[in-house]
């Protein structure tokens, strides 16, 4: 498995009041999300465990944009990778943050 | 049958994740789950053979309400591990069972399992008997567990023979339930004996509509979320017994039905013993023609 | 003074050196291999009947086990080589030369074997291109075809798969080559005649049907999010601001997707009767829904699907059937209709280069091409305007004269940025060069012409290539869509925003589509189960697509 760490500075908080949520499953090609809401407003930590080896700059790249796309400010992010495309990274992490906006049933 | 029947299914069991089918499941609202993913209670055994893990071990477990009453709830995830049983994955269900007893809460079990994970096998067998334990524990102190199939994974080894110690079972054509899988079937015994990989030849020896016929599951449904719902709350509702005289029952249909099948060589000749107009139709009919047909079916409602 | 029949004296010999053989036309299985033996001569040109779909199985194994003493140096020209035997006959040294179109799964040893020069490599044809030779420079001297059944006269009932055996008999029976056919049963009389029986000299009967590959059918089950999110931008990007009616569907999940998605997202679009009406297609399962849904006019068919045989036939408003009530299909008449009539193409690729050059040939795996390039690219002797066709030919050169402007085909490319094992669709330089430079071949074997292509389309957006200006343009359009693989990461960012303003590149949200309406959901059928009860029963997947 290799490790891979970001903190990054996120300019747009999080938005409703959730304090965690998951999206997806670990399956081969799949990834799951894991938000939680633990972090100043302004911050935002991707910790990420991959099965995929030498994808790093990959991955910098779309945590980078998904941070500066989205509402992702506060969160902080733990992902477990069956190796999963980035397309697919890319929409669960859209996923989850608009998950974590809607209300607490 | 236009297109449109074929998808006003608003969620389809088999297609969606644990969580979801709790979501659809339960109570809107009402779901609250224990040992959750953020607090990453993860096999101690996987990352020895550096494989991923999943923060909740691939099983969901918590308490809820179905129509009301509350209910505590399991949900493997197939799709992670193919669902398999581990260390923790196990404990999880067995300190649900054993919560039931104490709770006095009936147990609803959603299976989707391949079995015993190879990775942590001992420690996933051993759970398998204190889950056994558990189910038994619990249906002798009067509480119901009931299990649902009809998961990607469907419902194989260990994870068989914990639906076999249930109070009712509830099956979908998508769902498979059998103590061994096509493949170790193949592998140990040939491809003359089973071809795995010939898909019409597995559903009708191991699928829903085959335990349904031979009193394998209890109650049949369609692969909607909203159906396996309804089908819980209806089995909730009947208290099933549990003594000598229902194994003793349960044992002498077993008996029965070796007998009056064992020789046979394929699932349609079962159909056509039980008496069924047009058994090789079978696979082919919707929900509501299915279960009319099924009307000769072995069940085991005096065995539950 | 020349003798003018020496090919029909030819005939005339292997026929009666066949006779030997045979009982009237009808050869019994056992004599087969005497027979091949004697009707067969070393450097014959041999066409064995089989392509992407149906397979001459029989003749196939039997002329693979000739003695290589006896026959060798033929020069097979068949549009596919896709079983086993087909490559045993090179192996063994029976045949040397090949002439093709498919390699399917044969594609990774037919490259060891033009690596080992086991093969001498006519060249790669494209199906129609294929057809064309046989008949100008690669007439067959025998044709060894496969058929459902015979009467004693040699009328041959080719039944749905029909495909390619027209065209390889009237290339070889009409120039003095042997025609011999297997046929899985002798019956009184053909339920209908697909080839007179004058044109066939011979029949075996083999007691089974011969092969088909169930290629064409995709299970929605394996549709994947980023599929459907393509097949929308497809849909909404493409298919509804050029009003595409008329048009052919590639093999693949990204097609599938959009036609399981035209009943559901489509018809929220209100584009029910202006897009997808008459396609030039298989009868692939995944159109199902949009048939029963009332979208679909007419298609006409390259060949089958397994399976699809009575849905097919109780649909004959739709598909072209014969009197006996089954499908006819005929693969260069489709090809044809695919390359003339229909007003786009959209399949998906392996790789797409920064030129927009597309390829399926990899370094270890020569795929062959089919039919793909005749339907992905833009015919020059085309004549009759169309909406789409103008307007695309508009977009391209919108300064010219209209009346004297050749409208466009739109040929677009479909596919996720990442393929399996996450292998980039987008690359610097395309496999194919690597092989033409190793194989020495004139040609790197390319699917999609740079020139031809007009849309290029991924999860990320669409590139309209007809609309760049420049050869600079045109690669930050790829770049643009081409996601995190290298190639997209390399973008010139500026220029990528420019071109978005410019309507070059439109994304999702360009589109007002939220990439997280991408659901399973959509799909108008998510299981084979599905697309089966959609066609009330009538389609009959094959045991390996069964989960029930």
């Amino acid at each position: 498995m290799e490790k891979l760490s970001f903190r990054l500075t996120a300019p747009n908080r999080a938005g409703g009041t959730r304090a965690q949520t998951i999206v997806g499953v670990v399956a081969s090609g799949n990834l799951e999300v894991l938000l939680e809401r633990s972090l100043p407003a302004g911050t935002c930590t991707i910790d990420i465990a991959t099965a995929a080896h030498g994808f790093g700059a990959v991955w910098d790249a779309v945590v980078r944009d998904f941070v500066a796309r989205r509402a992702a400010g506060g969160l902080r992010i733990s992902i477990n990778d069956g190796g999963a495309r980035p397309d697919t990274v890319a929409l669960r992490l859209a996923q989850g943050v608009r998950k974590i906006e809607e209300p607490e049933r | 049958m236009t297109a449109a029947t074929a998808n006003d299914v608003p969620l389809s069991w088999y297609e969606a994740s644990a969580r979801q089918r709790i979501d659809a499941l339960v109570d809107a609202g009402s779901f609250c789950e224990f040992i959750g993913p953020e607090l990453r209670e993860i096999s101690p055994h996987l990352a020895i053979f550096n494989l991923p893990e999943q923060f909740d071990d691939g099983i969901v477990i918590g308490r809820g309400r179905l129509d009301g009453a509350p209910v505590l709830v399991a949900a493997q995830e197939g799709r992670f591990m193919g669902g398999a049983f581990g260390e923790v994955h196990g404990a999880k269900l067995t300190g649900l069972l054993r919560a039931a007893r104490a709770l006095k809460q009936d147990v609803v079990i959603l299976f989707d399992t391949g079995g015993v994970r190879l990775q942590e096998a001992n420690a996933g067998e051993l759970a398998i008997a204190e889950i056994m334990r558990a189910v038994i524990e619990a249906r002798h102190s009067g509480i119901n567990v009931v299990g649902l199939i009809g998961g990607r994974a469907g419902c194989y080894g260990g994870g068989s023979l914990i639906a076999g110690t249930c109070s009712r079972l509830i099956i979908s054509e998508q769902g498979r339930l059998s103590v061994s899988g096509p493949e170790v079937i193949e592998t140990n015994k040939g491809i003359e004996e089973f071809d795995s990989r010939d898909r019409a030849l597995v559903w009708r020896t191991m699928g829903g509509k085959h335990r349904y016929l031979i009193g394998g599951a209890d109650i049949f449904v369609d692969d909607q979320a909203l159906a396996f719902r309804e089908a819980a709350i209806a089995t909730l509702a009947i208290r099933s017994r549990f003594d000598p005289n229902v194994l003793q029952a349960e044992q002498k249909r077993l008996e029965r039905r070796l007998h009056r099948f064992g020789d046979v060589e394929d699932a349609i000749e079962i159909w056509e013993v039980l008496g069924i107009d047009q058994p090789t139709g079978i696979p082919a009919l919707p929900t509501g023609a299915f279960l009319r047909a099924a009307n000769k079916r072995e069940n085991a409602d005096d065995a539950r | 003074m020349s003798d003018w029949g020496i090919q029909k004296a030819a005939l005339g010999e292997r026929l009666a050196a066949g006779q030997q053989h045979a009982r009237g036309k009808v050869v019994p299985i056992p004599s087969l291999p005497a027979f091949l033996k004697a009707v067969i001569r070393s450097g014959d040109r041999v066409c064995l009947e089989g392509d992407n779909q149906k397979q001459a199985d029989i003749l196939a194994s039997a002329l693979a086990n000739l003695d290589p003493r006896h026959v060798h140096d033929l020069h097979m020209v068949q549009s596919g080589v896709v079983l086993p035997s087909h490559l045993d006959i090179f192996e063994k040294g029976i045949a040397r030369r090949l002439d093709f179109s498919y390699s399917g799964p044969q594609s990774a040893r037919i490259a060891r074997m033009l690596f080992g020069g086991k093969i001498e490599l006519g060249a790669v044809h494209t199906y129609l291109e294929l057809f064309a030779r046989y008949f100008i420079d690669l007439t067959p001297n025998v044709a060894l075809i496969a058929a459902v059944s015979a009467d004693k006269d040699g009328n041959l009932y080719t039944g749905p798969n029909t495909e390619d055996t027209p065209t390889v008999v009237e290339a070889t029976s009409y120039k003095n080559g042997l025609v011999v056919a297997q046929v899985t049963e002798i019956v009184d009389k053909v339920p209908r005649v697909d080839i007179p029986g004058d044109l066939v000299h011979f029949v075996v009967e083999a007691g089974r049907p011969f092969y088909v590959e169930p290629l064409f059918t995709r299970d929605p089950a394996a549709i994947t999010e980023t599929q459907i999110l393509t097949a929308m931008l497809a849909i909404k990007g493409i298919y509804a601001p050029y009003g595409v009616r008329r048009l052919n569907h590639g093999i693949g999940f990204n097609t599938a997707a959009i036609e399981l998605l035209l009943p559901t997202y489509g018809e929220k679009l209100g584009l029910k009767g202006k897009v997808c009406t008459h396609f030039a297609l298989n009868p692939h399962p995944t159109i199902i829904p949009a048939i029963e849904a009332g979208w679909v006019e007419q298609i006409h068919c390259f060949g089958s699907e397994v399976g699809m045989e009575d849905y097919v036939a109780a649909r004959s408003d739709v598909f072209f059937t014969g009197p006996d009530g089954s499908l006819r299909s005929n693969r260069a008449f489709c090809q044809t209709a695919g390359l003339y009539a229909c007003d786009m193409f959209i399949g998906s690729t392996l790789q797409i280069d920064l030129e927009g050059h597309s390829s399926t040939v990899t370094t270890s795996r020569i795929a062959g091409f089919g039919g793909a390039p005749n339907m992905g690219s833009d015919p020059r002797g085309r004549r009759h305007p169309s909406e789409p066709w103008l307007k695309a030919g508009a977009e391209a050169d919108p300064d010219s004269n209209a009346a004297l402007r050749r409208g466009r085909k739109l040929v677009v490319q479909i596919g996720e940025t990442f393929g399996e094992r996450n292998t980039p669709l987008f690359v610097e330089r395309l496999d194919a060069l690597d092989l033409a430079q190793e194989l020495k071949l004139d040609l790197a074997p390319v699917m999609v012409y740079s020139d031809d292509v007009t849309h290029i389309v991924t999860e990320e957006g669409i590139a309209n290539l007809l609309m760049c200006r420049s050869k600079d343009e045109r690669e930050q359009a790829i770049r643009g869509v081409a996601g995190y693989t290298d190639i997209g990461r390399a973008r010139d960012a500026k220029l990528v925003d420019q071109l978005r303003q410019r309507g070059v590149i439109r994304r999702p949200e360009d589109l007002g589509i939220d990439p997280l309406d991408a659901d399973r959901r959509l799909l108008a059928a998510r299981s084979i189960k599905d697309i089966m009860l959609a066609s009330g029963g009538l389609y009959r997947p094959p045991s390996r697509f069964r989960n029930w």
